[in-house]
């Protein structure tokens, strides 16, 4: 199985704050890797890192061998790198399928193309095949905004995989979604992962979700990784147990 | 090099009131996020109010600026704030833009068809004639027009950092919610600002237009200058605004003397163009975020 | 939207399209050259809806490019060139000026590109004003000839009018076409979220780009066809006002609403024509209605007319910001409540 991405000695300081102090890891293809650590930890410094949202103060990040260390956002989403974020961002005032067009349609064809081709570039199918697998297809139609929080986290998810991306990027999928719909998301996202062979990496706070989810866990705490392995390991760590709750 | 000089202190003389003008401009962005269009035609009547109380209601020169000053305080400031601006602060910048864009017109329009279209004559505040200073000939009005800015921007500072309610205006400026949050009332500090920028116009305006004449079209170039000079120090510090414009007059008059005058105002806008491309926080400005 | 407003909206284009249509049988020939003028000034208003309503930056140079496509074709058509190459020619420079413009502008945070066209806007003014070798000066260009099409000639007012209506009808189409494209709900993803749209592989930088030199090409060709329409170019017309004025144009009517530049365009022309007969307060009137305006109605008219047309207060309508912001315990606590 291949490295599908490679981080070496990621180090990102504010100033005289380091929030991301010399990181290393490795992503395999078809694996699901879970980051978790306390408030603080550096897990969303260092996703912004990986995905060029920050400049990293040093060191180097590869997907699939190539040096992506600070490329742009899109340029890095063209390389097959999604993400979803934190903060809940799908786009209100289009349909769940536009959104998932959208999504999906900036890999399709060249710029050129894209405006003399069929509006939709191509993508109706696909997005509804995505809508149903995240059973999100009766609300194919209905305007973003006027779903549900647990639908616009399953939507957002969505938007992650449709391009069929080498690696997905989820920061906190979980935040906010309430009991049934964790479930479905849960159970949603390891489907994606069996089915279609998707990669991704989840920086999550909700252990039970995590650890049913990923099958290998790093734990981030003050910028450094101090704890991985798989869920059960993890969790019996005493120094995992110590970063949580404190000294 | 007595030329020199004597175009320096002009220069430095209508860059003081382009700073005045800036200034107001800056703290009602800083403030209220209030681009205003008509800060050109703000500096442009308190002069025609003058002119109306000589005028119409025969009052000396001294008695109708204070009558004018309060009048400008009260329909720039106070009116401006509560009639035009409260209602669309919440709804971001552009509609308030374009109301200020349609009141500009408003006030241009109104003083041409009710006071006429020409150009009037506006007494100075000191006679025109010239005083030696180290051996060059200099234009009193422009020393005298200097001093009174300076005089105006100093107590304009002390009142912003050596007052009680200066503070709270700097920090609604800087912080509102958390202004708020501290019990300041935001609401009439950026009254205040309101208020304080109507006041800056009308000093402006006395200052300037014995100079240029008064005219229902002074506000074109004047909301332009003072829009640059704001822009040139730098959006969001009203030191900035002084620098800016101080520079830009002192600018602006050696490119008046020694370029074409077809082209006079083509330095202003290179410069500012340069600064928006090269750093576009301006000389004193601190950075802001990008967006993209 | 639903489909009574829908139907609603389809009977008010048809009749609006049956007006335009026949009223050069109704009007005098000054009335039928203001409205072509509302047509000319519409398609620059379509272009800087694209560029403000669609990709959000905020541009004040739209008229610097409507002059660069009046002169081009005023100095080439009065020299004996054909109207099409003109034509042609002042939109394709106007969307190079635009790109070569744009590129260094749009690095910055957007409020300042406002700052940069206002500068370019005025410079270009000045060139105008200044090099009477090239474009006349003050004295501008005098007799531009209305063109021929297959024959027919448009000199007179009526026939130029079509000829400008047949040019909004095109560009309308073209741009109903842009946004319903990828590009359009591209546009709509940077205006909205660009952070967002850059993770989703959007490259935000080429299409605010793009959205902007397609506006200015606009503004040339719209300039292309005001040329021949006052058959005079001079500098006054291309000063900052116009650009102001076009802004005023697009958010009066509803930035980013399609039809916005119609009705902004229509106010901004006709209503100060419709207030003449107050004779020397007629532009006092149009102001204090635009200040008006903007203090009743923000989103501009269309935005008023969305808001009629969809009912507020549906519990399901909150925004994802409002969600996100109110946090994840609002957000289960309403999930409790469905």
């Amino acid at each position: 199985m291949s490295t599908v991405l490679a981080v070496r000695d990621l180090k990102k300081s504010f100033g005289g704050i380091v929030a991301v102090d010399g990181v290393s890891f490795d992503v395999t293809e078809g694996e699901i890797l879970g980051i978790i650590g306390p408030n603080g930890s550096g897990k969303s410094t260092l996703f912004n890192c990986i995905l060029g949202q920050l400049r990293p103060s040093t060191g180097d990040v590869r997907i699939d061998g190539r040096s992506v260390t600070g490329l742009r956002p899109c340029d890095l989403n063209r390389l097959g790198v999604s993400r979803t974020f934190q903060l809940l961002q799908i786009f209100p005032q289009l349909t769940a399928r536009e959104n998932l067009i959208l999504a999906g349609q900036e890999h399709k064809g060249s710029m050129f193309s894209r405006l003399v081709g069929p509006s939709d570039a191509g993508l109706s199918e696909p997005a509804d095949r995505m809508l149903e697998f995240f059973r999100l297809d009766h609300l194919a139609d209905e305007q973003a905004g006027s779903l549900s929080y647990g639908q616009q986290k399953l939507l957002d998810a969505a938007m992650a995989f449709i391009s069929g991306p080498r690696l997905a990027l989820l920061d906190e999928p979980a935040g906010g979604v309430n009991l049934t719909m964790l479930t479905s998301l849960r159970d949603r996202l390891k489907a994606i992962n069996v089915e279609r062979g998707a990669t991704f990496v989840v920086i999550e706070h909700n252990m039970e979700f995590v650890m049913a989810l990923c099958d290998r866990i790093l734990v981030l705490a003050e910028g450094r990784i101090i704890a991985g392995g798989r869920p059960a390991d993890v969790r019996r760590d005493p120094k995992v147990i110590e970063a949580y709750l404190g000294h | 090099m007595a030329d020199i000089l004597q175009l320096l202190v002009a220069g430095l003389a209508t860059g003081a009131i382009y700073a005045l003008v800036a200034i107001g401009f800056t703290l009602l962005w800083q403030t209220s996020q209030t681009i205003n269009f008509a800060q050109g035609e703000f500096v442009m009547l308190p002069a025609f109010f003058v002119l109306i109380g000589t005028g119409y209601f025969g009052l000396s020169f001294w008695p109708a600026v204070a009558l004018a000053t309060v009048v400008s305080v009260v329909v720039l400031g106070l009116l401006f704030k509560r009639l035009i601006v409260d209602p669309m602060m919440r709804h971001g910048v552009l509609p308030l833009v374009i109301a200020t864009i349609g009141l500009a017109i408003f006030f241009k329009e109104a003083v041409r068809e009710f006071y006429g279209a020409d150009a009037q004559p506006f007494p100075p505040v000191v006679a025109a004639t010239e005083v030696t200073v180290f051996g060059v000939a200099l234009a009193l009005q422009s020393l005298v027009v200097l001093a009174i800015s300076i005089a105006a921007v100093v107590a304009l500072q002390l009142f912003l950092s050596g007052t009680r309610t200066g503070r709270c205006m700097q920090a609604c400026a800087q912080n509102p919610t958390v202004a708020r949050l501290l019990g300041i009332p935001v609401e009439r500090m950026i009254l205040y600002t309101f208020l304080i920028n109507a006041a800056l116009v009308t000093l402006a305006s006395i200052l300037i237009t014995p100079i240029y004449l008064a005219k229902f079209t002074n506000g074109e170039w004047l909301g332009l200058y003072a829009f640059i000079a704001a822009i040139i120090g730098g959006f969001n510090q009203v030191r900035g605004a002084i620098v800016g414009g101080l520079l830009l007059g002192v600018i602006d008059n050696f490119a008046a003397a020694y370029l074409s005058s077809q082209y006079r105002m083509a330095i202003p806008l290179l410069i500012l163009i340069v600064v928006v491309l090269v750093r576009p926080q301006g000389l004193l400005g601190r950075i802001e975020e990008r967006t993209v | 939207m639903r489909p009574g407003p829908r139907r609603l909206a389809g009977i008010i284009l048809v009749l609006a399209a049956g007006f335009l249509l026949a009223a050069p049988f109704a009007f005098k020939p000054y009335g039928i050259f203001i409205l072509s003028m509302w047509a000319v000034m519409t398609i620059a208003a379509i272009g800087l809806n694209l560029t403000l309503g669609y990709a959000g930056q905020i541009s004040l140079a739209q008229a610097a490019f409507v002059g660069i496509g009046a002169y081009i074709t005023a100095l080439l058509t009065t020299k004996g060139w054909p109207f099409w190459s003109t034509y042609l020619l002042g939109g394709v420079s106007c969307f190079a000026i635009g790109w070569v413009l744009g590129y260094p502008a749009l690095r910055v945070q957007h409020h300042y590109l406002a700052f940069v066209t206002l500068a370019f806007n005025t410079l270009v003014y000045l060139i105008f004003r200044n090099e009477e070798w090239l474009t006349g000066g003050i004295y501008g260009i005098s007799n531009v000839p209305r063109p021929d099409v297959a024959g027919w000639s448009m000199n007179g007012p009526r026939e130029f009018y079509y000829f400008c209506l047949a040019h909004l009808a095109l560009v309308s189409l073209a741009t109903w076409w842009l946004i319903r494209s990828p590009w359009g709900r591209a546009f709509v993803a940077l205006r909205e979220n660009p952070m967002r749209a850059l993770s989703l592989g959007v490259d935000t930088r080429r299409y605010t780009l793009m959205a902007f030199a397609l506006g200015a090409g606009l503004g040339g060709i719209s300039g292309a066809l005001y040329a021949p329409l006052v058959q005079f170019v001079d500098p006054t017309p291309f000063a900052l006002g116009l650009s102001l004025n076009l802004l005023l144009m697009v958010v009066v009517g509803g930035s980013g609403f399609f039809f916005a530049p119609f009705l902004g365009a229509m106010v901004a022309v006709l209503l100060p024509e419709w207030l003449r007969f107050t004779e020397g307060f007629y532009l006092m009137g149009y102001a204090l209605l635009v200040v008006v305006l903007m203090v009743v109605c923000p989103s501009g008219l269309l935005g008023l007319a969305a808001r009629l047309v969809r009912p507020a207060g549906r519990p399901g309508a909150r925004s994802t910001a409002e969600t996100s912001v109110a946090g994840p315990d609002a957000a289960v606590q309403s999930e409790g409540a469905r």
